[in-house]
């Protein structure tokens, strides 16, 4: 290669880098303005393996959740984290309750008061068919959370197959939907 | 396992502040070792819900209930690298401040040796020389010039 | 009166007459070049002034709407509060996304006008075209800031009170941080004014060198006291002797520095050998673009940290536009027109200039290496859906030997001569210093039996001593009488001080960091009257107090220190309650006697009202204010610099209109 062809070829190269790194950085701010790039998205090592290990402090009489039926299901069911000190757990609750005419859902208390979360659910209708309680937040450091609301998708036979860390709206509904129908 | 080597011996150098936001003393460990041990990997795992800080920097919710994990694993007699894997198990390569070795940070890792390289290449292309056509100065140009750098 | 002249309104017709003026000031001059027009070009400067005053009285207007508490503003609204002091109600203009870029624009707005002025001496194309890109880059900015974040926006039926400002950002530390910070990135933008014109010019020459680097060395000095001043505040601030994350706002600070480091250095080449001329633009408009695709990597929303403004995509389009033009602009027209600069000196790889390619690689391997690491994550998300961290472990332990390596470059570089060096007459400075480094270092390992610290502190050390004797043998005190000493040392060019002071200055910092690896702990839950040892030091909490400040109630206790029964000092540590915001913030005490810090942190009360405890977090940290002492050092060395007689270009300007016998002789 003759030299001035080279060293154009080199000169050019601080151009590349940038004009890469400004499609990378387009294409992330299309993604934040669709909802499809999220930096502050975490995934979980537990998608597509079978559920944890974990142990509930506190049963509330009457609807007990059970770990080892959570396992056995035989059919798909929706494991959603929520407290009744935090905000978008409120929001998410009206649609909480339209999905739960649709699928079981289970619900965990994450370092909450018992008494606390039970008037939260008399206050705003109970979606949960199962409720427990996770007092300190172990069950929710074995799931993985970093915070609530953040719901799992679970089949049957105890997989994972979906999690979504933020309250639950419209498109993410729809993706609950479809899985649902692909299984 | 070659480079593995270097690159623990390379770690192994590095600073260890032992900075903490352990907020009260029933947080801490009462062998002196153990909670340095304690510090020293909380360092490394990120606190999950703040922006690039580690658990025992910060005053989160969640980063004090890790930090207690650790610290039941560290009295527990766990290792560094199990109590590591239990936390990437549950979180994660997210939670690692310093992320893996593998082929998704191969570009991060390589960085520092391409950059030396490259760099040097860069400029070491630039000392070459070589003629090349340049408008030259006017007269009156180059005596301004000299006049400016007179003081030499 | 005054917030009848200085209204919002009129503050933002100001901003769009800036607007327009800058963009004149772009085109007016370029086409006056290009079509030798001089009565075009001559307007440039009158443009520039003209951008800079309208600038500063929509920046006035702004101000003055704070200080009234002029809530229909909404910007006003969201980040002030009638019981706000009236410090924070003017530098809480910039703490905030629409008032940080109105003071941008304004810094931006100076910089033109001040290069208007002291330029009289260019050639009149290159003047021409350095207050034409100038312009540019304000109109983009002015542009943005009129477009998607207007400060002076009002909101129908104002409410009586404004929401507040964080409390964490009512502090003197923060207040003066940002608009330093920011006059050094914006500083920078006048050495890629320069760098652009040369290559429409097609002429890089040890003149343009001379030219650029005061500049580069203003905003480089500007830059080291703003990223000093940010990481002195988050020592003080964040309450665990923490000053340094690794934060992507703290990384967007360093980038610049590093590149702006390696500028630094390499237009001192370009002026003493007309070498690396091409890499030297590169390193300018390279210098400029980090300045400024970390302002929008911050307020976009892609790189989130603690430090971050609301983020808005909308916004991040703007600025990566802006960018796109600014920086894939610059770097087209450098990869189009560079092959056509002409390289000229070589040189020998022992020398002066050797030694600064060897300081370029490493900083910008560094530079290279901080880039990656910040922008990794994102870049994976993106890519393949991954979620990773790159945090303090994986910059300390890339970082470090590189750092180490440039740190042992620093010792010797500054004894090597320009051109070719021989080994003869350094060889006994680099032994005695080497000794001392070596001797220090194991020193230091036996008594710490740290091996990292230790190899660090050896390495500073020797910087120092280097300098010493660099400076003993230039003055040759004890060879030759004293007399002859003095006027050496009087004859010596500033610019030889600034040198090593800014070296030296890396390594007060250097033995800072050092320092803080062997910072002393202990958190302790005690009742007022108990003592703690720590550190060969005796810590009383002597009692508790509770007050009421202007917006706050405060905690506030008092810590007796003193070492084998003599009193050596007090520290008030607080916790202060902004019922506004419903936050607590914590104010550390601390007390340096400049070889060591004494940090107190107040924590939780516990226990009962009858008999409390309190959670009292004590720190010894040994030479912590060397990190910062040396940071002002470094920035002292550049600002010394600026004084030297051979950069008084523009003042030197009146003198070499006459004709001069020396230039003759030279």
């Amino acid at each position: 290669m003759k030299s001035i062809t080279r060293r154009r070829l080199l000169w050019s190269v601080p151009f590349a880098t940038a004009a890469v790194a400004g499609g990378g950085f387009w294409a992330m701010l299309s993604g934040l303005k669709s909802g499809k790039f999220d930096p502050h998205e975490i995934n979980t090592p537990l998608l597509n393996r079978p559920i944890p290990e974990f142990h509930l402090d506190v049963q509330p009489p009457g609807m007990v959740f059970n770990p080892i039926i959570l396992r056995q299901i035989n059919k798909p069911i929706l494991l959603n984290f929520f407290a009744s000190w935090c905000i978008p757990c409120l929001l998410e609750m009206e649609n909480l309750q339209k999905l739960s005419s649709q699928i079981d859902i289970w619900g965990i208390a994450y370092k909450d008061k018992p008494e606390n979360a039970e008037n939260f659910l008399q206050r705003n209708g109970n979606p949960y068919r199962y409720l427990g309680n996770d007092l300190k937040g172990s069950v929710g450091i074995e799931w993985g959370i970093s915070g609530v609301p953040e719901s799992f998708l679970i089949m049957p036979g105890g997989m994972i197959r979906w999690h979504y860390p933020n309250p639950l709206g419209e498109a993410a509904i729809h993706q609950i939907h479809s899985l649902l129908r692909k299984s | 396992m070659r480079l593995k080597m270097v690159l623990t011996m390379i770690m192994g150098l590095t600073f260890s502040f032992s900075a903490m936001a352990v907020s009260s003393p029933d947080e801490m460990l009462p062998d002196h070792h153990q909670e340095k041990r304690a510090e020293l990997i909380g360092s490394k795992l990120r606190c999950l819900v703040c922006q690039n800080e580690s658990i025992e920097e910060s005053n989160a919710e969640l980063a004090k209930d890790l930090r207690k994990i650790v610290r039941q694993h560290v009295a527990a007699g766990e290792s560094d690298h199990q109590i590591m894997e239990w936390m990437v198990a549950r979180y994660g390569n997210f939670i690692r401040l310093k992320p893996p070795f593998n082929k998704l940070t191969l570009l991060l890792w390589g960085m520092p040796f391409l950059a030396l390289i490259f760099s040097g290449m860069f400029i070491w292309n630039l000392i070459i020389r070589r003629p090349s056509p340049q408008t030259p100065l006017d007269e009156k140009e180059k005596h301004r010039i000299a006049e400016l750098i007179k003081d030499e | 009166m005054l917030e009848n002249i200085l209204s919002p309104e009129a503050g933002h017709f100001a901003l769009a007459l800036a607007c327009c003026m800058a963009g004149a000031q772009f085109i007016l001059p370029l086409i006056g070049v290009q079509t030798n027009n001089r009565r075009l070009i001559n307007l440039a400067p009158a443009l520039a002034w003209g951008q800079f005053i309208a600038l500063a009285f929509s920046f006035a207007c702004l101000v003055t709407a704070s200080i009234c508490d002029d809530f229909s503003v909404l910007n006003i609204l969201q980040n002030s509060a009638s019981d706000k002091p009236l410090l924070y109600k003017i530098t809480g203009v910039w703490g905030n996304h629409e008032g940080s870029i109105l003071l941008w624009a304004l810094i931006l707005g100076i910089c033109g006008a001040v290069v208007s002025s002291f330029s009289q001496n260019l050639p009149f194309s290159l003047r021409a075209r350095v207050i034409a890109i100038l312009g540019g880059s304000a109109a983009g900015f002015e542009l943005f800031c009129l477009t998607t974040s207007n400060p002076f926006k009002r909101i129908w039926s104002a409410p009586m009170e404004g929401q507040g400002m964080n409390p964490l950002l009512q502090d003197p530390g923060l207040a003066f941080h940002p608009p330093i910070l920011y006059a050094g990135y914006v500083g920078f933008s006048v050495p890629f004014a320069f760098a652009i014109a040369a290559l429409i010019e097609g002429r890089v020459d040890a003149a343009w060198g001379r030219w650029v680097r005061p500049w580069t060395v203003l905003a480089w000095s500007l830059l080291t006291i703003g990223i000093t001043l940010g990481s002195w505040w988050s020592y003080y601030i964040l309450g665990w002797g923490g000053y340094w994350f690794w934060d992507p706002v703290e990384n967007a600070s360093l980038l610049p520095w590093l590149t702006g480091t390696a500028l630094l250095h390499c237009a001192l080449v370009v002026e003493k050998r007309e070498a690396l001329k091409i890499w030297t633009i590169l390193l300018a408009i390279g210098t400029f673009s980090l300045s400024l695709s970390g302002t929008f990597l911050v307020r976009s929303g892609i790189l989130n940290s603690v430090h971050a403004f609301a983020a808005d995509p909308s916004r991040g389009i703007f600025i990566l536009i802006l960018l796109a033009i600014i920086s894939g602009g610059s770097l087209l027209l450098f990869a189009w027109r560079a092959p056509n600069l002409v390289q000229e000196g070589i040189f020998a790889p022992f020398s002066r200039e050797g030694a600064i390619v060897l300081n370029n690689i490493l900083l910008c391997s560094m530079a290279a290496v901080v880039l990656t690491g910040t922008l990794y994550p994102p870049f994976i998300q993106l890519l393949t859906g991954q979620s990773l961290s790159v945090g303090k472990p994986f910059f300390d332990t890339t970082l470090t030997p590189i750092a180490l390596l440039l740190l042992i470059g620093m010792a010797i570089a500054p004894l090597l001569p320009f051109k070719k060096a021989r080994w003869q007459p350094i060889a006994l400075p680099i032994y005695i210093a080497g000794g001392l480094t070596v001797i220090s270092a194991v020193g230091l390992y036996f008594y710490a039996y740290k091996i990292l610290p230790a190899i660090a502190s050896g390495i500073g050390i020797g910087i120092i001593i280097s300098a010493i004797i660099d400076f003993i043998r230039k003055i040759t005190l004890f060879q030759t009488p004293l007399k002859n000493s003095f006027h050496r040392l009087l004859g010596l060019p500033r610019a030889y001080f600034a040198t090593h002071l800014a070296h030296i200055g890396i390594a007060i910092t250097t033995l800072g960091i050092v320092g803080m690896a062997f910072s002393q702990q202990k958190i302790v839950e005690i009742h007022t009257g108990e003592t703690v040892h720590l550190a060969g030091y005796e810590w009383q909490l002597s009692s508790i107090q509770q007050g009421i400040g202007p917006n706050y109630r405060s905690i506030d206790a008092t810590i007796a220190i003193s070492r084998k029964g003599k009193a050596v000092t007090w520290l008030f540590p607080s916790q202060h309650y902004f019922p506004r915001q419903r936050q607590m913030i914590t104010n550390v005490a601390i007390h340096t006697n400049l070889i060591a810090d004494f940090y107190v942190v107040l924590g939780e009360k516990r226990g009962s009202n009858n008999d409390p405890l309190y959670i009292l977090r004590f720190y010894y940290n040994p030479l912590a204010p060397w990190i910062w002492l040396g940071g002002f050092t470094m920035a002292l060395g550049g600002l010394i610099t600026l004084t030297d007689r051979r950069f008084r270009v523009g003042i030197l300007s009146k003198k070499t209109r006459k004709p001069s016998t020396k230039a003759k002789q030279a």
